[in-house]
């Protein structure tokens, strides 16, 4: 018996679901400890600029991209989600409207990038003033 | 897309028939209303912190004390705070609704998961509106 039917396999549509998913929970897990760091402002200064100086290490700040690559994928899904269920030709274009979110998130994600890495990349790589 | 009742995983949701408020409906209807809000309160956050004049390298904490000296940014970290954590939590409900086999590790994940988001909306709040910038 052919295997047909047996597993479901939607086209590129469902992994945007997929991803929806991972990147929801991914950065509500984030939310959780950002909250727990940011409220080491009522323990000291001095506690609260020790682990802020952990996100500006190179690690942390790489790390920081992916999560605001995660967030920014979500809300453009989340964009064309709410157009497929509100939008009366939303269903007819949602292939589209899935690579026109892509490409934007490449659009964003390129100069995002740069800026959020230069103090990296520079005391990495770059000559010492 | 169209979900009928028949095809949610969700167990002993009303029907809709039935009349009156329905939650599976304005919880799905709320995902979609916070989501568009977090849109500019999310990206914002982001771009102001981590892109901007010098992203996360400028920020310490005199940059929180300055920011939160103004009612605005106080009431925009407020709004992302609880509508982020509801939309998160919420969004994480419907997941586990979808994955949890038993009855029994339905209640429990859901317990962990409503525990611990209302313990950081609660201290998220407190700190934004006890924060005391002249703190020795
Ligand atoms: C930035 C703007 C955002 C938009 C436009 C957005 C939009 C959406 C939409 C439309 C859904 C689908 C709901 C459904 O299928 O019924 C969703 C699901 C979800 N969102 Fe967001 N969201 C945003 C931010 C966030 C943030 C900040 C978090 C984390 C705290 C988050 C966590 C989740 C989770 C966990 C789900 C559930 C995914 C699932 O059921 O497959 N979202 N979001």
């Amino acid at each position: 018996m052919a295997s047909v039917g047996t597993l479901y396999r939607g086209d590129i549509s469902m992994w945007s679901w997929v991803a929806q998913r991972i990147t929801g929970v991914a950065v509500l897990f984030f939310l959780y400890v950002h909250v727990l760091d940011t409220a080491l402002v009522r323990v000291s200064p001095a506690a609260y600029d020790d682990v802020i100086a952990s996100y500006k290490t190179p690690l942390v700040n790489f790390m920081e991209v992916g999560l605001v690559g995660a967030v920014l994928f979500h809300a453009l899904n989340g964009l064309r989600v709410i157009a497929v269920d509100f939008w009366g030709k939303g269903t007819r274009y949602q292939k589209q409207m899935l690579w026109t979110i892509v490409a934007v998130w490449v659009l964003i994600m390129v100069p995002a990038t740069y800026f959020m890495t230069l103090h990296t990349i520079q005391a990495l790589f770059g000559s010492t003033p | 897309m169209t979900v009928t009742q028949h095809d949610l995983a969700v167990p002993n949701t009303r029907s809709p028939s039935r009349g009156g408020r329905n939650f599976e409906k304005t919880s799905w209807i709320f995902m979609r209303a916070s989501g568009l809000v977090l849109v500019l309160l999310v990206l914002g956050h982001l771009l102001i912190m981590n892109v901007l004049d010098g992203g996360v390298q400028r920020i310490n904490f005199a940059f929180v004390a300055g920011r939160w000296s103004s009612p605005f940014w106080q009431l925009w970290d407020l709004t992302v705070l609880w509508l982020a954590m509801l939309h998160g939590t919420n969004g994480l409900r419907v997941i586990i609704n979808d994955y949890a086999r038993s009855g029994k590790t339905r209640f429990w994940l859901r317990g962990v998961l409503y525990t611990a988001s209302a313990a950081t909306i609660i201290l998220g709040t407190l700190v934004i509106f006890t924060f005391d910038p002249n703190l020795a």
